[in-house]
């Protein structure tokens, strides 16, 4: 522990902006059109927050276990690792995550998503849709190609972010569970989005 | 202490050639087979171009292929402009196999020295991760093993010192970097039977003169120098800098030159190792081991110039 504890976050980002940015383009061509499929469920989530229940919960829930199953295994664990070898200890918490959305959402039946005139629901809410239609637009507008867009359900960032929104428009006894690892998600993130724009180009 | 070496056939030739090229250009500084400037290994005579190659961030391109021939394209200019030490670690994610496969491409370069590490917080699993390194570079053994930032080296260099006594590794060494751990660092220089020591030193850090450098040349220990550029932060920042006109009598065309020549300059240093990801920069940073080397007095001008911008 003495030994990790000399090491800088800048120490740990182990690859270039170049080299990261191709790797979510390469990510991209390779699942495609499987991005339509992500953008379908998130729209689908979207449209399935007017109609709360159970049976909503259950949808909702199911989706959100798939899509970080889905991160988890083919980003996470077949491509980001190759890159850097603390992604299979994400992987991880993702499948964790997933398990626990199966588990809370579908076996207990213990998740709620609904609209309510709330601060809270307000942020929530554009947490998700900011997840679900600005973050693709990040790359453009930082001057990356198209193709690195990271799209909710495909890309961990957006996915953590938009299942952070829809957290803050659940109910339910488990919620607090669900809550860990997507807050842990974000720091981990922050940290490496940091690290990466202080970084320069590669020598 | 004792300092048992087994030497290769080609470690014999390469000191026998480094001894008559030392006859000719001096004790320190030889001339290798390209005209590049190279420095014997304390331990063994054998001598090793000022300037190598390392890996950190550039080759830790994954399976992209572009990246990869990009990569293999580093190596390839390297060795053409006579370089031969490439260093690597289990820590720099795909950096080992972006390695091995360049040195496959280009069908497995002779004069390659092959520098790793182990990294790894358990003993037991030392070896095992070097074998794993060793199948990354498809290498049949390494030339130099070093313990990096001194990870678990109560464990690890008792190993490396038996890997060695056997044959199945050159040279055994450890690193540190960014000045962590210096104590632990000499004591370690002082009573163990290391052939290399790898710091970072370059023309800002150089808190390694004082005690370090000195205690290696005491105890003929190798010394590699690690973030000669800062982790290019020095070009950056020196980039819009005019080079003083002085520079062309050191020989150096370019910040990257300066900067390396001052480093491989020091009569304790053995090599430099930047990192790059670009063939260009390995040209340039290769013909910054050609040429003549700054003496002490431009030394200390090349630091008040650079401290002074």
């Amino acid at each position: 522990m003495r030994d990790w504890l000399t090491y800088r976050l800048s120490d740990l980002l182990l690859f270039s902006p170049r080299t990261y940015y191709r790797m979510l383009e390469r990510h991209n061509q390779a699942i495609w059109p499987a991005q339509l499929l992500a953008l379908a469920f998130g729209v689908g989530i979207l449209a399935l927050l007017r109609r709360p229940g159970v049976r909503q919960g259950r949808i909702v829930a199911g989706i959100l276990g798939l899509l970080w199953a889905g991160v988890a295994w083919a980003f996470l664990w077949q491509r980001y690792a190759t890159i850097n070898w603390a992604a299979r200890g994400l992987a991880g918490l993702f499948a964790i995550e997933a398990l626990l959305f199966l588990w809370a959402g579908i076996f207990r039946r213990d998740l709620r998503f609904s609209l309510r005139r709330d601060p809270a629901d307000a942020l929530g809410l554009t947490l998700f849709v900011a997840a679900l239609a600005i973050y693709p637009w990040l790359a453009p507008l930082t001057g990356r190609s198209w193709q690195q867009a990271e799209l909710f359900g495909v890309f961990p960032d957006p996915t953590v972010l938009g299942t952070l929104g829809l957290l803050l428009l659940a109910e339910g006894r488990s919620l607090w569970k669900l809550l860990v690892i997507p807050i842990v998600m974000c720091s981990i993130s922050a940290a490496t989005l940091w690290a990466i724009a202080r970084a320069g180009p590669a020598p | 202490m004792g300092r048992q070496t087994l030497v290769s056939r080609r470690a014999v030739l390469g000191a026998a050639a480094a001894a008559a090229a030392s006859s000719l250009f001096g004790p320190l500084v030889g001339l290798a087979q390209t005209g590049t400037l190279s420095r014997a290994i304390p331990s063994s005579g054998e001598r090793l171009p000022v300037v190598g190659l390392g890996s950190w961030i550039t080759f830790n391109v994954g399976n992209d292929p572009e990246l990869r021939a990009e990569c293999a394209a580093v190596m390839r200019a390297f060795f053409a402009a006579g370089g031969r030490l490439i260093d690597s670690s289990p820590m720099y994610g795909s950096s080992q196999a972006v390695i091995g496969y360049g040195l496959r491409k280009l069908g497995r370069p002779p004069s390659l020295f092959s520098a790793d590490k182990v990294w790894i917080s358990s003993g037991s699993e030392g070896p095992g991760q070097i074998e794993e390194s060793r199948r990354h570079w498809s290498v049949p053994r390494f030339d130099l093993l070093q313990v990096h930032n001194l990870l678990a080296w109560e464990e690890h260099l008792p190993m490396l010192l038996d890997m060695k006594a056997a044959g199945r590794v050159r040279y055994v060494g450890i690193t540190t970097s960014e000045g962590r751990r210096h104590e632990e660092v000499q004591k370690i220089m002082a009573t163990r039977s290391i052939d290399f020591v790898q710091v970072t030193y370059n023309i800002l850090d150089r808190e390694v003169e004082e005690r370090i450098l000195p205690l290696a040349q005491e105890r003929n220990i190798a010394v590699i120098a690690n973030r000669p550029f800062r982790q290019g932060a020095l070009i950056r920042s020196l980039a819009a800098r005019p080079l003083p006109q002085w520079s062309e009598g050191i020989g150096a065309a370019s910040w990257a030159q300066f900067l390396l020549k001052f480093i491989v300059s020091h009569p304790v240093i053995t090599c430099a190792i930047p990192a790059t990801s670009q063939v260009a920069h390995v040209k340039e940073n290769m013909a910054a081991a050609t040429g003549r080397l700054p003496d002490s007095s431009e030394r200390r001008r090349m630091v008040a110039y650079v401290e002074g911008l």
